[in-house]
């Protein structure tokens, strides 16, 4: 067992954990952040990606340890204080980028990672960029409108509205 | 103007706050105080006698708490089927017991031969691998046309064969269907693979088992569509618990698709191991575990043949199908090649005769039950692949040749038992034509090709039976439950209503949608309304959410408990205003005398229900609660025609989608956002099926495709925007709300296009002698055909 000290959401975090946990586990099982979800045992589906140091990182591919003083930003963190949503949360809400909402937290995890970079990303762009994250129930239809959205496009004249 | 509340609205869900926000409360979230962990040592060979389990050494491993075998379960039921087949010479389908553990023998890949529980994980998998086997390994039997021929190894010895059953339907049309055949002017035939798939939730399954010794009182949370049925199943064949004692619980649930259905191994397993143990025990599926222990879907391979007069009207149907059921017989797998399947085979069209015979057979594979659309995916494929044939073979237009054959008089009586009630063809034909721009194609065509790329266009219809289903006509055919639904209204005294639903939402909305339905009957805020569902001890009697049956089933038997609600309320409402009951009028929450400007507010109403000092005690009682019970009178039938171009790549036989289109009718539409995400992700699924998906087993029953690595998902870059339009609407003749059901229609009606476009594509470079490819169109299939 070891120390492993991070800051998650903006708040100390720290534990003894052994070599062999994995980042998700310790959100999961040590600070009960259940929003981060496990899809797979791969690393192909994206349901655990949380922000590490500001990038996207899949959760079940790092050991806990090797956060050691990190920053860490999980979908728990992501609305405001009094509850609302953010600008990409919203978005999906509006846009029904969610059904079961199983592969949701790290959609919108991804989704914030890619318009950090890219403000204003093609369809195209987000599609090659959501190739780490699975969704079963959408179709990645309203995924990738809500994306659109988010960064301030206008989807009004996108198919099926 | 769109509306922005009740039927027809499409307000933002309220689930979707707690799943935006991390909050959502899904199994694996779940921790009991005090639990152990379980890990199921599966079975890595296909099929093998089961000499020894000796647990010795494992259990004195670090934190076991105890180790399961066979021995563990006798007295034990197995996990029992629910749906019985009579086959074509009147005798019941053959019916192996399905043990909970293996029992003498492992029959597939994955099945659990032990369970160890500890109080780690990590140790529970470190103990499992301390178990030894003896397994003496037998020849296995994967493919289906071997499992059935004359000297092949049985999956069970006890049984006279491989063949589960050998349906003929209708088998008194036999005859006539054959010598229709021998009269007709032109025959086109084609075989066919239905492929095998995985459903892949993106939830693993997962189960926790609890009990309390001193009330005698089991819980089960699972991942489940359906608690209900799994209380019914697990408690009444496989534990012997009465329905009183035995909770079960599917809070937020990650997807379902049909394979969460089913009642499965490990929930029972975890809920005997509670009580056996005497403290919470806990399984979570990782995904490998998943892609051999979840029911697959599909897997038939089909023999069509369509016969046609000289002027191309269709005139009889024969078609021969394999259906692979796996070692076992899953929940619903008998009926999903069967009932599910032949009674669609008229599909669209007036052929007058038709006959299906299935040979449903067991296999060294993991079992195979429902999945998104259960046998109306098969019969629709194989059903819009020969007509495009057809059309083909005889040099006229594949739209025209369906239209020609169209239903067109309604309620219309199939030759294959189910009678449509609504629909009309012509109608989402036209709509399609429209939003696919089909007139357009030529153009793009030609681009495409300037592109050095091949572009195709597919199109097909689908007709589908939802709402599953009467009863007293599924009885009658084999299911060994009724198919009910119920739905238990309370309201409490400040005029708030809660529903409590036998429906289960698992990414259908339901929280949203059903509350609009009760808003507009009553005319208050839909925010006055809340949903309790996947518990049931708050919701005392269900059936569950599969075959597209919510709305149509659950929200009629919601609708009916309003009806008597609102009938309790107006003789409430008739007292306060002494009036009589018959003039009483509801409208936007006020109850009114009709001719007269008195009037009484809804929570004056329910206020007094329940303070009833001012009251007709001595016609009613006080309370406003109801309860009611809703069994169909008949099949739902939602209806449609799809379109897709594709383009491919000569060089690679890469397809890509360049657009698709879905017209269809599910009847009166209650939350239009809600409909257009259902049709999406079928139609994804479908795209998945036809291009990507294919779960492959080697000849020794290895499964090869048991992770997302080698399992192709659909991802975001596969899949283009959908056109979807659901304007056409012919509403359901039988059921209060006039609503069809929407949830499998994308699944069942994309595969056929997808691969009728590819035929196209490749037609127009010459390839004429390639007239089909089965799924899922790899780069390589389609290389491959190109190069013939
Ligand atoms: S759990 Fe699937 S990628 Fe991490
Ligand atoms: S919303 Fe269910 S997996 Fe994406």
């Amino acid at each position: 067992m070891a120390k492993v000290s991070m800051t998650v959401n903006g708040k100390a975090a720290s534990a003894d954990v052994e070599g062999r946990t994995l980042l998700v586990s310790f959100l999961r099982e040590e600070l009960g952040l259940t929003g981060v979800h496990v899809g797979c045992d791969t690393s192909q589906c994206g349901a655990c990606v949380v922000h590490v140091d500001g990038k996207a990182v899949k959760s079940c591919t790092m050991l806990a340890l090797e956060a050691e003083g990190s920053e860490v930003a999980t979908i728990e963190g992501q609305a405001a204080e009094d509850g609302s949503l953010n600008t990409i949360q919203a978005a999906f809400q509006e846009h029904h980028g969610l059904q079961c909402g199983f592969c949701t937290p790290g959609m919108v995890m991804s989704a914030a990672a890619l318009l950090k970079d890219n403000p204003k990303p093609s369809e195209q762009e987000i599609r090659t960029y959501l190739e780490g994250n699975l969704c079963r129930c959408t179709g990645y239809h309203n995924i990738v409108k809500s994306i659109m959205a988010a960064s301030g496009q206008d989807v009004s004249a996108l198919a099926a509205e | 103007m769109p509306k922005d509340s009740g039927i027809g609205a499409s307000p933002k869900r309220r689930e979707d706050v707690r799943f935006l926000t991390g909050n959502g409360n899904y199994t694996d979230d779940i921790n009991a105080h005090g639990q152990a962990y379980v890990h199921f040592l599966r079975s890595d060979i296909a099929h093998g006698t089961l000499n020894s389990v000796d647990t010795t050494a494992a259990a004195a491993m670090p934190g076991v708490v105890r180790i399961f075998t066979a021995a563990d379960f006798e007295g034990v039921g197995g996990v029992p089927c629910g749906w019985e087949i009579t086959d074509r010479h009147g005798n019941a389908m053959q019916e192996p017991k399905h043990p909970v553990l293996a029992e003498g023998k492992v029959r597939h890949v994955g099945e659990p031969i032990a369970a160890v529980i500890a109080e780690s994980l990590e140790q529970a998998r470190d103990a499992a691998e301390a178990i030894e086997l003896d397994i003496e390994e037998l020849p296995a039997v994967v493919d289906m046309k071997a499992a059935v021929a004359e000297g092949s190894v049985k999956v069970h010895d006890d049984l006279t064969s491989n063949l589960c059953y050998d349906w003929g339907f209708v088998e008194e049309n036999r005859e006539a269907v054959n010598q229709a055949f021998q009269d007709a002017a032109h025959v086109t035939s084609l075989e066919l693979v239905n492929n095998r798939l995985v459903a892949n939730p993106m939830e693993p399954r997962v189960a926790i088992g609890e009990y309390n010794r001193s009330t005698d009182d089991s819980k089960l949370y699972t991942t489940s569509q359906n608690p209900h049925v799994i209380r019914l199943l697990m408690g009444a064949f496989v534990l012997g618990i009465p329905e009183h004692k035995l909770q079960v619980v599917s809070p937020d649930v990650g997807g379902g698709f049909g394979t969460k259905i089913f009642h499965y191994a490990e929930e029972a397993f975890c809920t005997f191991a509670a009580k056996a143990c005497n403290r919470p025990v806990k399984w979570t599926s990782s995904r490998s575990e998943a892609f051999m222990s979840d029911a697959h879907g599909r897997d038939h391979v089909t023999k069509i043949e369509l016969a046609l007069d000289a002027d191309n009207n269709f005139t009889a149907l024969r078609t021969d199908t394999y259906a692979n059921m796996g070692a076992y017989l899953s929940t619903f797998a008998p009926s999903v090649p069967t009932w599910l399947h032949g009674t669609l085979m008229a599909g669209n069209y007036k052929t007058p005769l038709i006959y299906v015979n299935v040979k449903a057979v067991f296999t060294n594979t993991v079992p195979v039950d429902a999945y998104r659309g259960a046998g109306r995916p098969e019969a629709t494929f194989q059903l819009e692949r020969v007509v495009d044939k057809a059309a083909r073979e005889l040099g006229v237009d594949p739209i025209a040749l369906r239209r020609q054959n169209f239903i067109t008089e309604f309620p219309y009586a199939t030759p294959v038992a189910v009678e449509y009630d609504t629909g009309d063809y012509h109608a989402t034909m036209d709509k399609l034509t429209e939003i696919a721009d089909l007139s357009g194609f030529d153009a793009r065509r030609k681009a495409s090709v300037a592109n050095g790329k091949l572009r195709g266009l597919g199109v097909n219809c689908y007709i589908e039976a939802c709402g599953i289903a009467p009863s007293n006509l599924v009885g009658q055919l084999g299911a060994r439950a009724g198919l009910y639904e119920s739905a238990t209204v309370r309201v409490n005294a400040t005029g708030g209503l809660v529903v409590m639903t036998g429906s289960h939402s698992h990414g259908q909305g339901h929280e949203t949608s059903f509350p609009q339905v009760i808003a507009d009957m009553i005319g208050i805020d839909e925010g006055m309304i809340e949903i309790v569902h996947g518990d049931t001890s708050k919701v005392p009697m269900g059936m569950g959410t599969y075959g597209s049956r919510s709305l149509a089933v659950g929200g009629s038997a919601m609708v009916r408990a309003t009806e008597k609600i609102i009938a309790k309320a107006k003789k409430i409402a008739a007292h306060l205003m002494e009036a009589a009951d018959a003039d009483i009028e509801l409208k936007d929450g006020e109850f009114s005398v009709a001719g007269t400007d008195k009037s009484v507010a809804w929570g004056d109403v329910t206020l007094a229900a329940y303070v009833p000092h001012n009251y007709p005690l001595e016609d009613i009682e006080p309370g406003l609660e109801e309860t009611a019970f809703y069994d169909p009178a008949n099949f739902t039938y939602p209806s449609g025609a799809y379109a897709c171009e594709v383009e491919v790549d000569p060089d690679t036989g890469k397809v890509s989608i360049e657009r698709f289109s879905a017209a269809d009718d599910f009847g009166n539409i209650v939350n239009p956002m809600i409909v257009d995400g259902q049709v999406h992700g079928g139609i994804g699924q479908g795209i998945g099926q036809a291009l990507l998906e294919g779960c492959v087993y080697d000849e020794d029953g290895q499964l090869l495709s048991a992770s997302f690595m080698d399992y192709a998902m659909p991802r975001a870059d596969d899949v283009p925007f959908y056109s979807v339009d659901h304007s056409c609407q012919t509403p359901c003749t039988h059921n209060p709300l006039g609503v069809k059901g929407c949830g499998e229609a994308g699944a069942i009606g994309s595969p056929p296009s997808v691969v009728n476009a590819v035929v196209d594509a490749l037609q127009s470079a010459g390839k004429t002698d390639v007239t089909h490819i089965d799924m899922p169109l790899s780069p390589g299939r389609i290389w491959a055909a190109l190069n013939s």
